[in-house]
C-alpha cells in the first residue's frame, strides 16, 4: 500500500514538486546566492584580477590579530559554553519531566529575546554606575567601581549568555535518549561512579558535545554585535572590522575579502563536521 | 533515575546557578522600566511610567516600530509562502540534487550575519534597496526561509498519505484534497515557522545596520544606535516591551507545539 502511494505521488507530481520548490529556489539564488558570489569576485577583481586584498591580509599584523583574536575568543567561549552547559544538560536528561518542563522555561525565555535587548541588559548590569557596581559600592565592598564590562570579562558574559542554549539543547537531546540501564549495568558490574561517568556516559553523550561544540564555534566566529558593545579595544572581532572596512573605510574589495575568509573558515567547519550536526537529510 | 547524594545536589546547585545567570538580567530590566529616577538604579528608587511616556510621544521611537513591524509582517507572509511551497516540494519531490537544494535553504542559518549584510549592501546600493522597506523585507526572508522549512518538513515528514489517498478515492481531486486534508494537518508546522520567521526579522539587527539607511530605521537600529556610545535608560522601557513580545510569540508557539503532540499522541 505504501509503495503504491509513494509509486502514485511519484508518477502524478514530479514536475509539479520542482515547481514547487522553484520559486524560493530563484528567490535565494538571485537574493542571497548571487550577491554572496558577487562579494567574492569583488575581492579578487579591481577590475583586473588581484591578491592584492588577500596578500594586505596576510601582511598586515592587525588582522592577523584579529583574526587569531576571534578563532580565540570562539574557542574559549565554546570550552566555557560547553563546562558550564554540559551538568545542566545532564541535570535536565535526568529529572522527572514536570521538573524538566520548568527547568527548560530558564533556557528557553533568553534563547526568544534578541541579542541586542540581551546585551543592553548586561550594559545596565556591569557598566561603570551600572547595577552591580552601585550595589557593591553601597554594600562597602569595593571603593572604586570595578570595570566589568569594555574588557573580556564583559564580552565572555555577554556571549556565553547567547551562546549556551545552542550548547544545551543538542547535548540534552543526545542525553535524553541514553538509556539507564547501561548506565546501572556498569555500576553493578563494579565500576563507581567516576569511571561510569567516564568510560559509559560520556562516549553515549558525546554525539550531543561534538554538535553543541560546532554550532557554538559557528555562531561565535561570527559575533558582532556583543564584542562592540562589551568588548574593549582588544576583542574586536572580524566581523567589527568588516563592518568598519565596508560602511566607514568604504574598502569594499578588502571588507569582502575578509567576509570571504570568515565564511570559508564557517563552510570548512562546516564540511569537516558534517556528520556531528543532526542536520536530517530528506527521506 | 539519579539518586540523591552529594554529587547531585552539586550539580542541582550548579544548574540554578546557570538558569539564574541565564534569566536574571532579562528581568532586572523590567522593574527598572518602571523606574522614576533618571538613572538606572536598582531597586528602583520610586515607581514612574515616564520612561513608557517618552516612548510612546517619541515620533521617531513610534516610526521606527511602525517600520520593524511593516517588515516584519511582510516578512513573515512571503517567508511562509515560498518555505511552506518549498517544503511540500522537497519532502514529496523526487527530483535531482534535492539534498543540495535543501542544504542550501538551509545554510543561511549557520552564514556568518555580517556576510550576508555586507553582500545585500553591495546588491542593494546597486538596486537602490539601501533605506527601503523592500530592501529590508528580502533581506529577511532569506533569513526566515530557513526556519519555515525546518518546521513544515518536520510535520510533513511525519504525515500519514493515506489520508490524502482516501480523500482522492472518494472523489476530491487534488486542490480540494489539498485545502481539505493536507493544509489544515500541516497547518501547526506552518503556524510555528510562522512564528519564527516574524521574531527572526522584529529582532534582526546586523542587516538592518546596513540596510536600514535613514529612512527605514527598524526599532533594533534606533536602538543599537541608541545604546552603541552609552546606555540610555530609556531603552529599558523599549527592552521590556520587546520582551514581552517574545514571550507572547514564546507561549503562542508551546501552544501550537502541544496541541500537536496531543493530536500525534490521539492518533
Amino acid at each position: 500500500m505504501n509503495q503504491l502511494v509513494r509509486a502514485l505521488g511519484k508518477d502524478k507530481i514530479l514536475s509539479g514538486n520542482l515547481f514547487l520548490v522553484l520559486p524560493a529556489l530563484l528567490f535565494l539564488l538571485t537574493i542571497y546566492v548571487y550577491p554572496l558570489a558577487k562579494m567574492i569576485l569583488m575581492s579578487l577583481f579591481d577590475p583586473d584580477f588581484t591578491l592584492k586584498h588577500y596578500q594586505e591580509f596576510i601582511s598586515t599584523s592587525v588582522y592577523i590579530k584579529v583574526f587569531y583574536n576571534t578563532i580565540k575568543i570562539s574557542f574559549f567561549s565554546t570550552l566555557i559554553c560547553l563546562v558550564v552547559g554540559y551538568p545542566v544538560s545532564f541535570l535536565l536528561a535526568s529529572v522527572s519531566p514536570k521538573t524538566r518542563g520548568l527547568m527548560i522555561i530558564f533556557v528557553i525565555i533568553p534563547f526568544w529575546i534578541s541579542l541586542l535587548v540581551r546585551n543592553y541588559a548586561w550594559m545596565v548590569l556591569l557598566g561603570r554606575n551600572g547595577i552591580f557596581n552601585s550595589m557593591l559600592l553601597e554594600l562597602g565592598l569595593i571603593s572604586a567601581p570595578l570595570k566589568l564590562m569594555y574588557n573580556a570579562f564583559g564580552m565572555y558574559v555577554g556571549m556565553v549568555h547567547i551562546l549556551l542554549p545552542y550548547m544545551i539543547f543538542p547535548m540534552f537531546a543526545v542525553m535524553s535518549g541514553i538509556d539507564w540501564d547501561l548506565i546501572r549495568a556498569s555500576r553493578s558490574l563494579g565500576a563507581n561512579a567516576f569511571q561510569t561517568f567516564i568510560r559509559v556516559y560520556l562516549p553515549l553523550s558525546i554525539k550531543g558535545i561534538s554538535a553543541g561544540c560546532l554550532i557554538v564555534f559557528i555562531l561565535a566566529i561570527g559575533f558582532f554585535i556583543t564584542p562592540a558593545l562589551l568588548g574593549g579595544l582588544k576583542e574586536i572581532m572580524i566581523s567589527n572590522v568588516i563592518e568598519n572596512q565596508v560602511s566607514n573605510l568604504l574598502n569594499w574589495g578588502f571588507g569582502s575579502a575578509l567576509a570571504f575568509i570568515l565564511l570559508t573558515v564557517a563552510v570548512l567547519m562546516i564540511i569537516g563536521f558534517k556528520k556531528y550536526l543532526f542536520l536530517e537529510e530528506l527521506k | 533515575m539519579i539518586t540523591f547524594n552529594k554529587k547531585t545536589a552539586l550539580i542541582y546547585c550548579f544548574s540554578w546557578m546557570v538558569f539564574a545567570y541565564l534569566i536574571f538580567p532579562v528581568f532586572i530590566i523590567i522593574p527598572l522600566s518602571f523606574s522614576s529616577s533618571l538613572f538606572l538604579e536598582f531597586p528602583p528608587k520610586g515607581f514612574s511610567l515616564m520612561w513608557y511616556k517618552r516612548f510612546f510621544t517619541d515620533y521617531q521611537w513610534i516610526d521606527a516600530t511602525k517600520v520593524s513591524f511593516i517588515v516584519a509582517i511582510f516578512t513573515t507572509l512571503l517567508a511562509t509562502l515560498l518555505g511552506t511551497m518549498a517544503s511540500v516540494g522537497l519532502v514529496r519531490g523526487r527530483f535531482f540534487g534535492r539534498n543540495i537544494v535543501y542544504t542550501l535553504f538551509l545554510s543561511p542559518m549557520i552564514m556568518p550575519l555580517v556576510v550576508m549584510a555586507i553582500a545585500f549592501y553591495f546588491l542593494f546600493v546597486r538596486l537602490h534597496l539601501v533605506g527601503t522597506y523592500m530592501g529590508l523585507i528580502i533581506a529577511h526572508t532569506t533569513l526566515a526561509i530557513p526556519f519555515v522549512i525546518v518546521n513544515v518538513t518536520a510535520v510533513l515528514q511525519g504525515f500519514d498519505r493515506t489520508l490524502e489517498n482516501a480523500a482522492m478515492n472518494l472523489g476530491a481531486n487534488r486542490l480540494q484534497t489539498f485545502l481539505r486534508i493536507t493544509l489544515p494537518l500541516i497547518s501547526p508546522g506552518i503556524f510555528s515557522g510562522a512564528l519564527f520567521a516574524f521574531i527572526t526579522s522584529f529582532d534582526e539587527i546586523i542587516i538592518a545596520i546596513f540596510i536600514s539607511g535613514t529612512s527605514a530605521v527598524t526599532l533594533q537600529k534606533k536602538i543599537w544606535d541608541s545604546v552603541r556610545l552609552e546606555i540610555n535608560p530609556m531603552v529599558s522601557s523599549i527592552a521590556s516591551l520587546l520582551i514581552l513580545l517574545s514571550i507572547v510569540i514564546l507561549i503562542s508557539s508551546e501552544i501550537i507545539r502541544r496541541r500537536t503532540e496531543k493530536y500525534r499522541s490521539a492518533k
